[in-house]
């Protein structure tokens, strides 16, 4: 792995209300602008919306899937664009440095959660500590490839 | 862009309170966070990255810290959580602690002083060693001019 190199995409969605309620559940987050039509649209929201650790939350998940879960160290995220029930996120990740530990390789990484209009939900930054495989012993056989 | 510190910073620090890392609730939230990832089931689940908002959430009342904003300006603009050794599992008992650690304003665009503040909750395990640390910036945005 190397600076440059970029997961590939995955999308989540078409967003649902369930989702949204899902989510409430989880997290103990019950801010009723995230399920409640009526109160959103009397605050002058068009509809209800997604709650950003949500969207975080899928960022999270899809960092994990190409880095492994139990090896994250750092995971942060900057809120920018609302969702909405629909939204369609694209997640991304390109890989901005990886630095060599005793054990691991620390790889930090941008990622981006983008709705399906090209503007960004959620950017985020993070590390993984990727346990280096057995190194190669130098005086030993190389591996096949 | 300015950034003034305030005058009289009010930085508090809040009760510790216990943590239990269940792994039905990490199941739930893995399920929220669309995850079918196997690392966060079973009697030795880990912790997806973003699992530790929810037991913010279970908080005892009283315990948490107050910045004091405005709920009608009120916005999470960044969240960010460093884990310092394994991440938490499935059984662990962990003491959770917030504190308000930075208070600083900067210009709304149109006028007013935009306060942001940022709360940091240190995760301890039994020994007292620091587990994982979720930092959370608040922004009262710049009131009506």
């Amino acid at each position: 792995m190397k600076p440059g190199d970029q997961a590939p995409s995955r999308e989540f969605g078409p967003l649902t209300r369930q989702m949204f309620v899902r989510y409430s559940g989880a997290s103990g987050d019950l801010n009723p602008m995230h399920y409640d039509d009526e109160l959103a649209r009397s605050a002058g929201y068009p509809s209800v919306f997604a709650q950003g650790m949500f969207s975080a939350a899928l960022l999270a998940g899809f960092a994990n899937d190409w880095l492994g879960a139990a090896n994250v160290r750092r995971f942060g995220v900057r809120f920018r664009e609302q969702v909405w029930p629909g939204d369609v996120l694209t997640c991304s990740g390109t890989v901005v440095a990886v630095s060599a530990e005793a054990e691991a390789d620390l790889v930090s990484v941008e990622l981006t959660a983008a709705r399906q209009t090209g503007g960004v939900a959620v950017v985020g930054t993070a590390e993984f500590a990727l346990p280096r495989n057995a190194a190669p012993d130098a005086a030993g056989p190389a591996e096949p490839q | 862009m300015t950034v003034a510190p305030d005058s009289h910073p009010d930085l508090g620090v809040g009760q510790p309170w216990e943590v239990v890392v269940e792994r039905g609730k990490i199941a739930e939230f893995a399920e929220a966070m669309l995850s079918e990832d196997p690392a966060y089931r079973g009697r030795d689940a880990i912790v997806p990255p973003t699992f530790l908002t929810s037991a913010a959430r279970w908080a005892p009342p009283g315990v948490r810290v107050n910045v004091g904003f405005d709920r009608k300006r009120l916005l999470h603009g960044e969240q960010e959580y460093v884990f310092h050794r394994a991440l938490p599992r499935a059984g662990d008992v962990l003491t959770a602690q917030e504190r308000v650690a930075e208070r600083y304003s900067k210009p709304g665009k149109r006028g007013g002083t935009m306060q942001f503040a940022t709360v940091v909750t240190e995760y301890r395990n039994a020994a007292g060693d620091l587990v994982a640390e979720a930092k959370a910036t608040f922004i009262e945005t710049a009131g009506k001019q």
